[in-house]
């Protein structure tokens, strides 16, 4: 059995990472799992988090805000936006809640029917909170 | 016949005009280069997004469940065009061909008897297509301000367009950028984004998933973004033919000067040639009379 896969992390506006490593913990959207060699085929979207990269050297973690992995030979991370974690500080995670703040008061305002729209809008408020507290930030309060 | 001094006031001009397209054609090429490299970096994404999204349409497919994004409306009579152009003129035909091709859309789509609105993005393009459709116009985005072309600006025409496809102002959008072949070629293209188009994978022995969520969920998730990554591609594209196509444009014009040089340089000097032939003639004829 191989004991590292192929791991890309991409944005749409570079790669991030490409390496062999022996395990990811992906925050996908119904729960953390975590990615080893040889995992069954799994596509899912992730939620506002922290993507834990072991390598053979050592850990590396990443912010991310949304997007996708596809787990098949190996595994391609798909982010909207990525940000190695030690590029996140205070300033640069307030300004994600704030814009998550901002896209729920929109869809608060704009929809009154579609209820669904409006609860992912939360959930994504509430990840993105979620995201400040592990990182040993101060989390930022959102106004619901 | 212009005088000396006219010849002389022109070559000068000429000359410092071949300066300026000398030094756009430097800057654009620089430009390219990070235009060019910026498109690169971004494939890896967009090929991935789009093998991922073949995977998922494959296996939703034609079930009544898609989401209209993929499946369409069911009409085709409302066509979006999204014309992507440059910010800037100066750069050969770049606009223009983008233009021409969306404006042999529009003729077309109205034979057939359909409905057209024009989304632009990019000055140039808006103020070429005004003069014949303003009233097909719905809406402009301006991307003078934007240095360098981010998601984030892709997005935001996304986020648009997706705003009037859920407000059923159109059931096809198609969008229009030139496609970077090489520094003298780029090739104006059409592309539909919704409904997505996607491409199932070709060997057939594509791997089954797990979906997690289920494949619905995802993919009304992923949907969007799709159309946010097919438009951040067309941008990136658009961006490194504007430079391209600039600095051949520039190229040329500096050659032309160079050549314009040369021809003022010998009619100058034959014109001098000419006077000081007319006044050894005119000294000549003083000296015999005497």
């Amino acid at each position: 059995m191989a004991d590292t896969m192929q791991f890309d992390l991409v944005s749409p506006e570079r790669r991030l990472m490409s390496a062999e490593v022996k395990s990811v913990q992906i925050p996908g959207a119904d729960g953390d799992m975590t990615a080893m060699p040889d995992h069954a085929p799994v596509i899912t979207t992730l939620r506002p988090g922290v993507l834990r990269v072991e390598t053979l050297q050592g850990t590396e973690e990443f912010v991310v805000t949304g997007g996708f992995a596809e787990l098949g030979d190996g595994l391609s991370v798909l982010a909207e936006r990525a940000l190695p974690r030690a590029d996140v500080d205070q300033a640069a995670y307030e300004a994600m809640v704030d814009e998550a703040q901002a896209a729920y008061s929109q869809t608060k305002t704009g929809s009154t029917d579609d209820s669904g729209a409006l609860d992912d809008a939360a959930k994504l408020l509430h990840d993105m909170v979620a995201v400040g507290t592990e990182l040993g930030l101060s989390p930022k309060q959102p106004t619901l | 016949m212009p005088s000396l001094k006219d010849l002389k006031n022109r070559i000068a001009s000429v000359k410092s005009t071949r300066k300026i397209t000398k030094a756009m054609q430097m800057v654009a090429a620089a430009k390219l280069r990070r235009a060019q490299d910026a498109a690169e970096q971004a494939r890896p994404y967009t090929e991935r997004f789009n093998a991922v999204m073949g995977a998922l349409a494959s296996s939703v497919g034609d079930s009544d469940s898609a989401p209209r994004l993929l499946a369409g409306t069911g009409k085709d009579d409302v066509h979006l065009l999204v014309v992507m152009t440059a910010e800037r003129g100066l750069c050969g035909g770049f606009n223009s061909s983008i233009v021409k091709l969306a404006r042999a859309r529009v003729a077309d789509l109205r034979a057939k008897g359909k409905t057209v609105k024009i989304l632009t993005v990019g000055k140039k393009g808006r103020e070429q297509l005004k003069r014949d459709y303003a009233d097909l116009f719905v809406g402009h985005v301006d991307l003078s301000e934007v240095k360098r072309i981010g998601y984030a600006n892709a997005q935001d025409v996304a986020r648009d367009v997706l705003a009037r496809f859920d407000g059923g102002e159109f059931d096809v959008a198609t969008i229009f950028f030139n496609r970077f072949q090489s520094v003298i070629s780029q090739i104006p293209t059409e592309q539909q984004i919704v409904p997505a188009a996607y491409e199932a994978a070709e060997d057939g022995a594509s791997t089954l998933y797990d979906y997690e969520p289920d494949e619905e969920a995802i993919l009304a998730d992923l949907l969007p973004r799709g159309v946010a990554t097919q438009i951040f591609a067309a941008l990136l594209e658009n961006a490194a033919s504007e430079q391209g196509a600039r600095m051949s444009a520039m190229d040329n014009a500096t050659r032309n000067a160079g050549e314009m040089i040369d021809k003022l340089t010998i009619e100058y000097n034959r014109s001098r040639q000419a006077v000081i032939t007319n006044e050894l003639i005119e000294i000549i004829s003083g000296a015999e009379a005497l």
